[in-house]
């Protein structure tokens, strides 16, 4: 029995210690949004971050991941509330089949705990491992660009903002 | 109300997208349900003597089919000659000949394993140049599938009037096979109940599907239930080949009396679905000595594979495509499509015109270089018109916006300046300071016609129903799929401004053959412009019919709210459906003539004008694209996000066609069947785009909407070839443009002394 946090959840997983840790997400805990698109590490489809790191779930055996924390693409969003990350991807055409978009989302939220202000070459760099055959990658550039600033304008709040709560 | 078309809403299926929500076909929980896979030929041409089950497998649990299991053997499509199993004859390698079926994935690898074909060799014929000397004959007597011809004001052989002409230039351009790799491989979930058989999947086309199932099982067409789930892109590739798979999925079913998934691993789909054909064109122009153009004769071939599947209307498309988007005089245009011992050539957006529009730009570009002219003036001095005529003879009576699409792209990308600039030779150094780089821009400029070729719209007769349902909400029921383009947004916006209600009560039925009447499949550019322009027009004759029983009892009805309640009391009164079902019909212009190829091809074009600024380094000859600009008139951008997201998906499409993709083939079988040698681009590889939507309306289109699918596809790969040129001074007319390619090319094109310097 492996045990492991997946999108802030403590969970058993009861597989032979070389099974997929996509398999163990998708089969035995039900979490259908990482998808496959290669089962080989090519095209990011499968991503998730591991310990925060984005890691191709098919190349993880689920005996690696024991006592670990994994973060799928259903815990992106804040219970009803799409992420911003999310809200622009839809917004501004990031997703169009949507077979990628899961693990662009991982790739690109990876980047953005890290680096509050990517360049464009940063954003490119992110996503490189995650293959796109619908968007030019343009507008998924682009959503990844639109919620950097839109997140630092929520966490960095107008001067005097504090000071009107604490007044209040 | 205000009018939902021209904006930018949120796409309707993007929070389901993003969420991870989105049910796809390997998404399905299907309690009892079997692994279905497939016994493939492993040669490419032989004589089937017999299957061999291993005796020491333990064949308990596993259900094994071949072609006596099939009530009618054939994959219905154009021609009758693709069998669901093959039976006698093995004609390319991966040649479906068994299916099997069993509880363990595991397991059924094991017993896919366990079973051995008996095939006595033959030899193959693996190339078009191959089928058209016809060194062996595989297909009829002179292996040909299809021929066409289209003749333009000759009134004498086109070579007499060539022969006139003071200058006339020949070239040979080539054009290799393209793996649409959908991120989500094939897939489909078949099983039986006392109403029939239902199958759902990954699909672009439900009725092809449905058509194809009717006909193998022998069924009564309303026992036939084919849904389409969440489909993670297409390309194409899924619109004549999930037949295949759903016959085969059903056949299991049936069998087993279980639910049966197969859903193929990516090297399966790379190696058995189809591709883009390889052509080769040969492209002779005659002009006069002041460089206005007389005369074209192109003779185009194209490899169908195997079987014919959709060959003939890919064909028709690449020749109708072939003069490109240029006046001739006089014209013959020959196409001629063969089989060959590989998997059958289909469906992939542009749909056989991309081939041909490569050679005729190409050659373009050789005229201009051959008249000492800049390229892209020259061809926009030769450009269509409102008024010009096409090598069918049709007469180009509006919405013919390539003139300021060239503009457009010429201002936004800077590239007089820029071609001046890259004509003077000279080495740069490349972003990292250190590699020699040369750079170059170059342009294409290209059209493509929307919607099903001559005749085709009036005789398929493409349907949408529109429902009144409770609280004023419009329910949209069309074959028409959303594979990712945004089908479902646009259909909402065309009909929520048509029957002047807001979005959000617009319903959009999940595309199932028990649901929706027949639209017609989802290929072809035609969505927006055919399928969209009747969802508007059902959905405005609902919105007056409710506005006139509200105003007979004189209530208003302009407020959504008003309009609900008037809806709701439509409806009790009725005591019936409110409902109408809507039939395209197609603009009544010029007739379309089958035998002739002469009169209006399409309703309309969309046309373009790309360019495509490069560097190459001079040591590892790899081609950076620096950025790319695509001016595209689309008649009216409805969702300019999902517009401008086609036009760079397609053109990216067209650069992996150009610089990386390449099926290699070893004896009739794919040697890079897998993500990792099979390379598209990466977001590393992709160049800033700039897209600007032209609008030059349609008045057959939703508020002048044109097809915008498969242009993007067209115009990518020459200009990436013309800004290759200009960087390396070398002729580009074979893809792909591979860097040992390139290498190749340009070591010939120096002289010995250089040759030597570039060694060391």
């Amino acid at each position: 029995m492996i045990r492991l946090v997946v999108n802030g959840r403590a969970q058993q997983v009861d597989a032979p210690p070389l099974a997929r840790l996509l398999d163990a997400l998708r089969l035995t805990l039900g979490l259908t949004g990482t998808k496959e698109g290669c089962g080989e590490g090519e095209c990011g489809a499968c991503t998730v971050l591991l310990d925060g790191v984005p890691v191709n779930s098919c190349l993880v055996a689920i005996g690696q991941c024991e006592g670990r924390e994994i973060v799928t693409v259903e815990g992106l969003a804040i219970g009803e509330e799409l992420s911003e990350l999310q809200k622009c991807f839809v917004d501004s055409g990031g997703a169009q089949c949507g077979i990628c978009t899961p693990g662009m989302l991982i790739s690109a939220d990876a980047l953005l705990r890290d680096n509050e202000a990517p360049t464009e070459d940063e954003v490119r760099d992110a996503i490189a491992g995650n293959l796109c055959r619908c968007t030019g990658y343009q507008r998924i550039v682009d959503a990844i660009g639109d919620a950097a600033v839109k997140l630092a304008t929520i966490q960095k709040p107008a001067p005097g903002a504090s000071g009107d709560k604490s007044g209040a | 109300m205000a009018s939902f078309v021209g904006q930018s809403v949120p796409r309707v299926d993007g929070p389901g997208k993003v969420r991870g929500t989105a049910m796809y076909i390997d998404d399905y929980v299907v309690p009892g349900a079997l692994h279905g896979g497939t016994v493939r030929s492993d040669v490419a041409r032989g004589t089937l003597r017999g299957i061999r089950k291993d005796p020491k497998f333990d064949w308990s649990g596993v259900t094994v089919l071949t072609h006596e299991d099939v009530p009618h053997n054939t994959v219905a499509l154009i021609e009758a000659d693709q069998p669901i199993l093959a039976h006698g004859q093995i004609r390319h390698c991966y040649e479906p000949v068994a299916l099997v079926a069993c509880e363990d994935p595991v397991r059924l690898q094991h017993a896919l394993a366990a079973i051995t074909l008996d095939v006595e060799p033959l030899p193959p014929v693996l190339t078009l140049d191959d089928a058209f000397d016809r060194r062996v004959v595989i297909y009829k007597d002179d292996n040909v599938q299809k021929r066409y011809v289209i003749e333009h004001e000759l009134k004498e052989p086109i070579e007499k009037i060539l022969a006139r002409c003071d200058v006339v230039l020949s070239g040979r351009y080539r054009v290799h096979h393209q793996e649409q790799l959908y991120i989500e491989p094939q897939g489909m979930v078949a099983w039986w109940d006392s109403n029939g058989v239902h199958i759902t999947g990954s699909l672009q086309c439900p009725y092809y599907v449905h058509k194809a199932i009717t006909y193998a099982f022998g069924l009564e067409g309303d026992r036939v239930h084919i849904t389409q789930a969440v489909t993670g892109g297409g390309f194409g590739g899924k619109e004549e080949y999930p037949s295949v798979i759903a016959a085969h999925a059903a056949l299991l079913a049936k069998a087993t009396q279980r639910p049966v998934r197969m859903i193929y691993g990516r090297k399966e789909d790379i190696e058995a679905t189809t591709k883009r054909h390889p052509a080769r064109v040969d492209v002779t122009t005659g002009c006069t000595k002041d460089g206005e153009l007389v005369a074209v004769h192109i003779k185009c071939l194209m490899d169908g594979g195997a079987y014919v599947t959709l060959t003939p209307v890919v064909l028709s498309r690449g020749i109708l495509h072939a003069a490109g988007a240029y006046r001739w005089k006089h014209a013959r245009i020959e196409g001629v499509a063969v089989a060959t011992n590989t998997p059958p050539n289909g469906a992939f957006r542009g749909f056989g015109a991309p081939q041909t529009i490569w050679a005729i730009e190409r050659h373009m570009d050789r005229l201009a270089a051959k008249f000492g002219k800049e390229p892209l003036a020259w061809k926009r001095e030769r450009a269509m018109a409102v008024g010009s005529t096409t090598v069918t003879g049709q007469v180009l009576r509006e919405s013919v916006g390539v003139d300021e699409c060239v503009s457009r792209a010429m201002a936004a990308s800077r590239y007089d300046a820029k071609r001046a600039a890259y004509d003077r030779p000279g080495e740069a150094k490349g972003a990292d300071g250190r590699s020699r780089v040369r750079r170059g821009i170059g342009a294409s400029v290209f059209l493509h016609g929307a919607g099903f070729t001559g005749s085709g719209e009036r005789r398929l007769k493409g349907k949408v129903r529109i429902d009144l349902e409770t609280g004023g909400r419009l329910r949209i029921r069309t074959a028409s799929t959303d594979i990712g383009q945004g089908t479902e947004t646009v259909f909402r916006q065309l009909a929520a401004d048509a029957a002047r209600v807001p979005m959000d009560r617009i319903a959009f039925e999940t595309p199932s053959t028990s649901a929706v009447p027949d639209s017609g499949p989802t290929v072809a550019s035609r969505t927006v412009m055919v399928v969209g322009s009747i969802v508007a027009r059902g959905a405005k004759l609902i919105g007056d019919q409710v506005r006139a029983f509200a105003a007979e009892r004189e209530w208003p009805a302009s407020l959504p709210e008003e309009f609900a309640r008037a809806a709701d009391a439509m409806l009790l009164a009725r005591g019936a459906r409110v409902s109408e079902l809507v039939t395209y019909e197609p603009p009544v212009v010029a007739q379309w003539d089958d035998e002739t190829y002469r009169g209006d091809a399409y309703p309309c074009y969309a046309w373009g004008c790309d360019i495509a600024e490069v560097e190459v380094d001079l040591d590892t000859f790899e081609v950076k694209v620096l950025g790319f600009w695509a001016a595209q008139d689309i008649g009216k951008a409805i969702h300019p996000v999902l517009c401008a997201g086609q036009v760079e998906g397609g053109t990216l499409q067209a650069i992996g066609w150009a610089l990386y993709e390449d099926v290699v083939w070893k004896n009739g079988k794919i040697m890079n069947a897998r993500m990792t040698n099979y390379v598209i681009p990466t977001s590393k590889d992709a160049p800033p785009f700039e897209t600007i939507l032209v609008e030059h309306p349609f008045s057959g289109g939703p508020n002048g909407a044109k097809g915008v699918g498969e242009l993007p596809m067209d115009g990518g790969a020459p200009a990436i070839a013309a800004a290759i040129e200009q960087a390396l001074g070398v002729t580009c007319d074979d893809l792909p443009l591979l860097p040992e390619r390139l290498f190749e090319a340009y070591s010939r094109s120096m002289p010995a002394t250089e040759r030597q310097g570039a060694a060391e």
